[in-house]
């Protein structure tokens, strides 16, 4: 049976990815920020999996307002990285899994969660950045990825608590699939952040700190979290940590299992107007 | 019965609900017409002609051609569809959104490296931190 072996979150900012794309990585204004990911890279060589499971949000690029789903899952063959207004990103084609994706569906629909089949999409920033993060900048993604975008644009974006609910669901499907796959599930976007109105430019560090605390040790209570809070302490854009409750949703632990192990942390301000998060937790073996 | 909206008494900020989402329709439509590199050159060669093939209000298309975010923002614009005018015009995303703070592309930058805008003072409209209405030069949204 396919199984779930960590957890990766981690900010998606799309500076990041244009930093990356104009090779200014080494500039000293990104130099720490690329430092934390440099034991990321090394723990997803030794740690390769099968398939990535990657929560991520669309930034009104395969989705505009004509359709809104809340939760997407992509079911292609493949997805090709979005001409977002700047052109494409100069990274690989992201190959699906259709097979999980679908079982994936099916399974999670039964469950009560109305997801969006996607069968065409293309995937920008938020799902791209976080895998050269991981990966680096290789001619291929090193393995299948399943795109799962989640609304957080238009108001109300569903809860902390339907996500984590919705994650509990997702290892309950991918633990029932037959072939022995090794998955991980990532969950991105955030940390502290506001992009719009004279209150742009909000970062918040103590409250970032103590959710990702929180995240770790009683993910429950990380769920509880209402949307007035991330907004109020963690900017308008904050809310996007959401998506990190379905990855953690579907961790060992929340199943009844033993606790999992914090393989790396990370926190960093700025990457141009955010705070920086980033975690891996390794389920027990 | 009223939604419950406990957002609207966050200073310096419009959460684009259903609300704005509907005044904002084709004000983030046209913007999303931005993606294709022949519009932005129709765009580029004469706003006021490209901006009137959309069915937006006036005061909408004034504030486009103004490039007043905040406005842009209360007419039911949202930060994501207004960056494809950024896009188009060259900017990167922290120029705009410096551009809606009263502060300086250079001042908003350094306030980023320094750990970003406090929360202190910010939480509430009413408080006295530097993101409330009467700390702005443009003065902000009240609800």
């Amino acid at each position: 049976m396919a199984k779930i072996t960590a957890s990766v979150y981690t900010s998606h900012v799309p500076a990041i990815g244009a930093a990356i794309d104009t090779g200014k990585t080494t500039d000293p204004y990104w130099v720490p920020l690329f430092k934390g990911y440099e034991p990321s890279k090394s723990w997803m060589e030794a740690s390769k999996p099968d398939v990535i499971f990657l929560v991520y949000n669309d930034h009104a690029t395969a989705f505009s307002l004509e359709m809104i789903p809340t939760f997407a899952i992509g079911c292609a063959a493949e997805f090709k990285p979005a001409d977002e207004g700047y052109g494409p990103r100069p990274v690989p084609t992201v190959i699906g899994h259709p097979e999980l994706a679908s079982h994936i569906a099916q399974s999670v629909i039964q469950d009560d969660f109305d997801l969006t089949i996607v069968n065409k999409m293309d995937v920008d920033h938020g799902l791209t950045v976080p895998l050269n993060l991981l990966c680096g900048s290789p001619d291929a993604w090193p393995c299948p990825v399943i795109p799962f975008a989640v609304n957080v644009v238009q108001y109300p974006v569903p809860s902390g608590q339907r996500c984590f609910n919705l994650g509990k669901a997702i290892r309950k499907a991918i633990e029932s699939y037959d072939e022995p796959l090794k998955v991980q599930i990532w969950g991105t976007g955030g940390m502290s952040h506001q992009l719009q109105g004279p209150r742009a430019g909000l970062i918040n560090r103590e409250w970032d700190n103590a959710w990702l605390d929180k995240l770790i040790a009683d993910p429950a209570a990380a769920a509880a979290v209402p949307h007035i809070e991330y907004v109020r302490e963690a900017g308008s854009e904050g809310i996007e940590l959401v998506m990190w409750l379905i990855a953690r949703g579907a961790m060992d632990d929340v199943a009844g299992g033993p606790a999992p192990t914090v393989a790396h942390r990370f926190y960093h301000v700025p990457a141009s107007n955010t705070g920086v998060g980033h975690l891996i937790l390794e389920n027990k073996q | 019965m009223a939604l419950d909206k406990p957002y609207k008494d966050v200073p310096g900020t419009t959460i684009f609900d259903a609300e704005q989402s509907r005044k904002g329709y084709h004000l983030n439509q046209f913007c999303m017409s931005l993606m294709k590199a022949d519009n932005r050159a129709r765009f580029k060669a004469d706003e006021r002609a490209y901006l009137d093939e959309w069915a937006m209000t006036e005061d909408q298309k004034l504030a486009v051609l103004a490039r007043d975010l905040n406005r842009c923002i209360a007419l039911g614009g949202n930060i994501y569809f207004l960056a494809k005018i950024g896009a188009t015009d060259g900017k990167s995303f922290q120029q705009m959104a410096g551009s809606m703070t009263g502060l300086s592309e250079e001042q908003y930058r350094d306030m980023m490296i320094k750990g970003g805008r406090s929360a202190e003072g910010n939480r509430y409209i009413g408080e006295d931190g530097d993101a409330q209405a009467h700390h702005q030069p443009q003065g902000g949204k009240k609800d």
